[in-house]
């Protein structure tokens, strides 16, 4: 990480009141007007859209193993979505993908 | 009580809120301890690790901003991939207005404060299920599911940051994020449309990854939202 201190605190600062912002908007500011269908429609896709693109270079090419693929960190990763999907609970999930993690670079140890 | 139709009182009210909120200590926890641990991990200090904690107040916004400034991405990248993440609380936002509208303005931007997943899902259960509660009534009970959560959300911060200094690189810490993304996103492919926004999602942005931090995941996210409306609309359609 290479911010200055400042830089840090700045993006804290943005985010928290970014995130109070979209929190408040309807409720605090726009009050009882309607969204736009399509916007509400694009909207709820929002969380889909943005964390499996943020994720997919992290599990193809982890900077731990200098961006080579990584058996345990994707096997840890398919067993994390089928237990997500399957469960429909995100603390079985992260708990059966650490443990996998765990076992498998137990079992397949490449550093 | 289901013939009942005497209203409680808003302090009864609120002790149902932290009735119903208790069982999502169980996710805070530990939510709350990675992140504490991922941020040190990241270098953070423990003033700036607490102060996304509790400043933003938002678990996958908050591990979104670190895994992007661990990448060295420019700030505007940041806190638009951060931003991005929370966007869905302007559905919750919009959501509770036909319930909270009324209430006085300070106590909806103490809502809007706590307005994240597990208070509003649980809270616009409620008001759907007793359409009789009060304005009075419906804020207390939200700001008694938020009272058991929120204060362990920001100790456990602490104490992951207090622990993570100790724990050795052989952890795997790094692929603790992506796992902790991958478990929260699984459970939302429940249609046909949320899992095509997601694929393209995660194709565009391998596709696009030699442009700068940030810019890639921004054009696959806004290609995957127009792509999930596309297929869900597709998808209406077909239904007769």
């Amino acid at each position: 990480m290479t911010y200055s201190t400042a830089e840090i605190w700045l993006i804290i600062a943005l985010l928290g009141a970014g995130t109070f912002l979209i929190r408040f908007s309807f409720l605090g500011l726009i009050g009882d007007r309607p969204m736009p269908a399509i916007v509400l429609k694009l909207l709820r896709f929002t969380p889909v859209a943005v964390l499996p693109g943020m994720v997919a270079p992290l599990v193809l090419w982890p900077a731990a193993t200098g961006g080579v693929p990584d058996p345990a960190r994707l096997i840890a990763a398919i067993v994390t979505v089928a237990v997500g999907i399957w469960t429909r609970n995100a603390i079985w999930a992260i708990a059966a993908g650490i443990s996998t993690l765990y076992l498998a670079l137990w079992l397949l140890p490449i550093h | 009580m289901t013939t009942s139709t005497v209203k409680a009182p808003a302090k009864s009210a609120y002790w149902a809120g932290v009735r119903d909120g208790s069982p999502f200590i169980l996710m805070a926890v530990p939510f709350a301890t990675l992140f504490g641990v991922v941020a040190t991990d990241a270098g953070l200090s423990v003033g700036q690790a607490m102060g996304f904690t509790v400043l933003v107040i938002a678990g996958a916004a908050q591990f979104a901003a670190v895994q992007m400034m661990v990448e060295n991405a420019g700030i505007a990248f940041v806190l638009l991939a951060a931003l991005a993440v929370n966007l869905r609380m302007a559905m919750y936002s919009a959501a509770l207005v036909p319930y909270l509208g009324p209430a006085p303005l300070w106590k909806r931007g103490l809502v809007a404060y706590l307005n994240f997943d597990q208070t509003f899902i649980t809270s616009v259960a409620r008001y759907e299920a007793r359409p009789e509660m009060s304005v009075a009534e419906r804020i207390a009970y939200f700001f008694g599911v938020a009272t058991p959560i929120t204060p362990l959300w920001f100790i456990m911060t602490l104490v992951g940051i207090l622990a993570g200094s100790a724990i050795p690189e052989s952890w795997a810490l790094d692929f603790i994020v992506p796992i902790m993304f991958l478990a929260m996103v699984s459970p939302m492919l429940k249609s046909l449309a949320h899992v095509a926004a997601a694929l393209v999602s995660v194709i565009v942005a391998l596709g696009l990854t030699g442009l700068p931090s940030g810019t890639g995941l921004l054009i696959a996210a806004g290609a995957a939202m127009v792509t999930g409306a596309l297929v869900e609309t597709w998808m209406e359609r077909r239904k007769p």
